[in-house]
């Protein structure tokens, strides 16, 4: 019985297992540290958007604003990261600092206004996208400095420093999401807001709180985008909030709050990235790809909704 | 006409276990024509398991079920209702934005070439309400109405769907005394018509007013199928639980001098005007009064959940200026709300995870939960009012009734308040589970805690409280002492 439950709770981990089982029977490529070098660097941005916007989901919210912040906090960060201009931190500072702030405001006008999260967010977005063609005057800012490169394409010890923050940033919110009480006031505010709120939870700063996480992270990916690409691209990022999205409720974040795991997210966001990668290797089109990516997120939510039913 | 003591439904040994554990053991019953059969049993006797079967949401494991000499236990729940088997359930089912008559026909729509014919279902909603005495305006949206009037509505709606057998699951459970008069008129009326009524309530008044049969089960067997007149309330209490219990009578005799609470000319424009009473150390307040009298607005205007207009509230003589919650529990104020569901618990966190949310800040070091003083601190008091889980990291969404109360309690426990507001405290729980809250009451007031307990039941805030402040239409009508105080004085004072 215990076992079987244990099952399902970790029902798409084993999905994934099995998904890298036969794709490594298939193509021999697939299971080397080289092939997975590939396909954890491809994920990275992704993952820490699908971070930051779990914690939003949870709380029951959504951000469509995700890209748009990359785009803001990528052009402002290679703006003051031009060789001999500033030091390395200026520009990472300012990309972080754009993405909190568009962040807080989001959460800001949600808390205040008790519009939907939605419609908030599809506002910024188109927002964030003019804050971004307006500071790069619609023009590609490129000749950075090559400490700012280095985020993007160095390596640590071997490793590159894209997975390094990955990894500090899933250990991170993981902690904030388990062990610490915003984590536990995020939980209760998406479980039931009006009981949290009765209860003496300050829901108001736990939403300011969740909005501000996933801008800020989402300030964090515009930055190591831009260094990957060598270039401030104020049309970058469109459309990452769909595919950061996708990944949380693969991993299994309920879209009506209260339930999820960073660790699921990271999940959901490997997989997407697995298949796209083995495609590639079996020579798939790209076209093909994205139909079986659609595929996949309604599976993974049918699957979902099938454990609760039986659950229930 | 069929003779009036013409069997309707039989049910002949039903059994359905989950898991391994019989919920229902070779349950037998049978319905008769115009008959109201009260279903009686705690909470998890399997009275919903039992339902669930009858209406065709679970299948049984064995036994069979004949309704009109036709067996139906292999039926689905569609099936079943179009035969005459219908369910008022404890939550309403209607659609908001859909008018009363919409929500009747809902499902079922008139036509006339295709389209809709309004006319129609209007129409016909009405002469329906009408020959059922209901004084309910067909073309009003569901969500203005009061719950009383959304339950005999979907009476009506049964009634219109040809339903010959009604189960009303703990259909009074939200009423006041009033509605709860129109209620029986409406099954009194549908008995004339030889509609018969499985009638599920924990009120014992009401089941002696109503029922002419009653069946207990208990721990998901079947006890006994008696005449009501044959009963009396302790040996029914007795059959469902097996044992004796003695008279409610709970209330601490020895309140201290001490002024825990005073409230001062609280006004609130359309809710309330001119609250004035304190609440004494080792004190229950009972707040009596019908539905819409203003209790809960009070209550929540003290506890921050509300605004209130004018007025003033003084803690151990401290003037509170409390905006939230979060400010109410801070200067020591919890409160139990009366609907459990929406404002007492988060049904995905564990039993733990609940007990200690209103008082994390004591259980976490910094920014970080200490969960091992977290795990002590809400296994002692899982333990002082008797939760029964599996676990602490159980989900609440899993527990009885009874057991999400004492989670709600036990959060609000937690934050070691001075004062308590009990809002309907036992609504909706099992008799065992209801003394136990009435004896942890009696505790923690001779511990010195000041208690504002609000009710419908007259029984309990009678047996319960030192004095009673009645309330009618928002205004105070008087404060009783508990030697004054009586069930027809409340209610006269109620009603005035």
């Amino acid at each position: 019985m215990h076992y079987i439950k244990n099952l399902r709770q970790y029902g798409i981990f084993i999905v994934f297992s099995i998904i890298c089982l036969i794709i490594s029977f298939i193509s021999p490529q697939f299971l080397t540290v080289s092939n997975w070098t590939i396909i954890i660097t491809q994920v990275s941005i992704n993952a820490l958007l699908a971070f930051g916007v779990t914690f939003v989901i949870i709380t029951g919210g959504i951000d469509l604003s995700l890209g748009s912040i990359v785009a803001v906090a990528g052009v402002s960060a290679a703006m003051l990261a031009h060789p001999d201009s500033y030091p390395v931190l200026v520009p990472v500072f300012a990309g972080l600092l754009a993405g909190l702030l568009i962040g807080a405001f989001n959460g800001f006008i949600i808390t205040k206004s008790k519009i939907a999260p939605f419609i908030v967010t599809l506002g910024t977005m188109t927002i964030g996208r003019g804050l971004a063609l307006i500071l790069s005057n619609g023009r590609p800012v490129s000749n950075l400095s090559e400490p700012f490169v280095f985020i993007g394409s160095g390596k640590i010890m071997n490793i590159p420093v894209l997975i390094v923050i990955l990894v500090l940033m899933f250990i991170l919110c993981s902690i904030i999401l388990n062990k610490t009480i915003l984590g536990r006031y995020i939980y209760a505010v998406g479980g039931n807001e009006q009981a949290a709120r009765a209860s003496g939870i300050n829901v108001t700063q736990v939403k300011m709180a969740v909005y501000s996480i996933s801008g800020l992270l989402a300030g964090l990916a515009g930055i190591l985008l831009t260094s990957r690409i060598t270039t401030g691209q104020p049309n970058a990022g469109a459309g990452f909030e769909l595919d950061a999205i996708a990944a949380v409720v693969i991993g299994g974040t309920s879209t009506t709050g209260g339930k999820g795991t960073i660790a699921g997210t990271l999940i959901g966001v490997l997989l997407i990235g697995v298949i796209n990668n083995s495609l590639d290797l079996l020579n798939v089109t790209s076209y093909y790809q994205q139909v079986v990516m659609g595929i996949i997120i309604i599976g993974a939510v049918v699957l979902d909704s099938l454990n609760q039913k039986s659950n229930s | 006409m069929h003779p009036a003591d013409e069997q309707i439904l039989k049910v002949n040994g039903l059994s359905k276990s989950f898991f391994g554990v019989k919920a229902l053991d070779n349950i037998h019953f049978d319905l008769k024509r115009g008959e109201v059969h009260a279903l009686m049993g705690e909470n998890g006797a399997g009275k919903s398991t039992f339902m669930k079967i009858l209406i065709g949401l679970l299948k049984a494991d064995a036994g069979s079920i004949s309704f009109n000499s036709e067996q139906i236990e292999n039926m689905d729940v569609h099936s079943i209702m179009k035969k005459g088997i219908s369910m008022i359930h404890q939550e309403i089912l209607m659609v908001p934005e859909l008018s009363v008559a919409q929500n009747i026909f809902l499902g079922r729509e008139i036509k006339r070439a295709y389209l809709l014919d309004e006319q129609a279902i209007n129409q016909q909603a009405e002469n329906l309400l009408q020959s059922m005495g209901l004084n309910i305006k067909v073309q009003t949206k569901a969500k203005h109405l009061s719950i009383a009037e959304l339950q005999l509505v979907e009476i009506a709606k049964a009634v219109s769907n040809n339903a010959r057998v009604i189960i009303m699951d703990e259909p009074s459970s939200a009423l006041s005394e009033k509605e709860v008069e129109i209620l029986f008129n409406t099954i009194k009326d549908l008995k004339s018509k030889g509609v018969a009524i499985i009638y599920i309530s924990h009120k014992m008044e009401e089941i002696f007013q109503i029922a002419d049969r009653i069946t207990v089960l208990r721990d998901g067997k079947f006890i006994a199928t008696k005449p009501a007149a044959e009963l009396d309330k302790s040996n029914l209490i007795s059959l469902m639980v097996g044992r004796e219990l003695e008279e409610l009578f709970y209330a601490n005799s020895i309140t201290q001098p001490e002024v825990i609470l005073k409230v001062k000319n609280l006004n609130k424009k359309g809710k309330f005007s001119d609250i004035n009473f304190d609440v004494h150390a080792g004190e229950v307040l009972g707040i009596a009064g019908l539905m819409g009298a203003g209790r809960t607005e009070i209550a929540k205007a003290i506890y921050g959940l509300d605004s209130f207009d004018s007025g003033e509230i003084m803690l151990k003589g401290k003037k509170l200026e409390i905006r939230s919650p979060k400010e109410a529990i801070r200067e020591g104020i919890g409160y139990v709300s009366e609907d459990r569901k929406a404002l007492g618990f988060i049904p995905e966190l564990s039993v733990k995870q609940n007990i200690s949310l209103s008082s994390i800040l004591n259980y976490s070091k910094s920014w970080f939960i200490d969960e091992n003083k977290e795990e002590k601190a809400s296994s002692k008091i899982a333990k002082q009012l008797n939760i029964k889980a599996s676990g602490l990291n159980q989900k609440v969404m899993n527990l009885s009734g009874g057991n999400q109360q004492k989670v709600v309690i036990a959060r609000v426990l937690m934050a070691s308040p001075s004062l308590i507001i009990l809002d309907e405290p036992t609504r909706g729980i099992d008799i065992g589970a209801k003394h136990e809250i009435y004896k942890l009451i009696r505790k923690l007031t001779e511990s010195g805690l000041a208690v504002i307990m609000i009710s419908s039941e007259l029984p309990e805030i009678l047996g319960m409280s030192n004095r009673i402040l009645v309330l009618s239409k928002g205004k105070q009508k008087t404060i009783l002492t508990q030697k004054e105080a009586s069930q027809e004085k409340i209610m006269q004072y109620a009603l005035h």
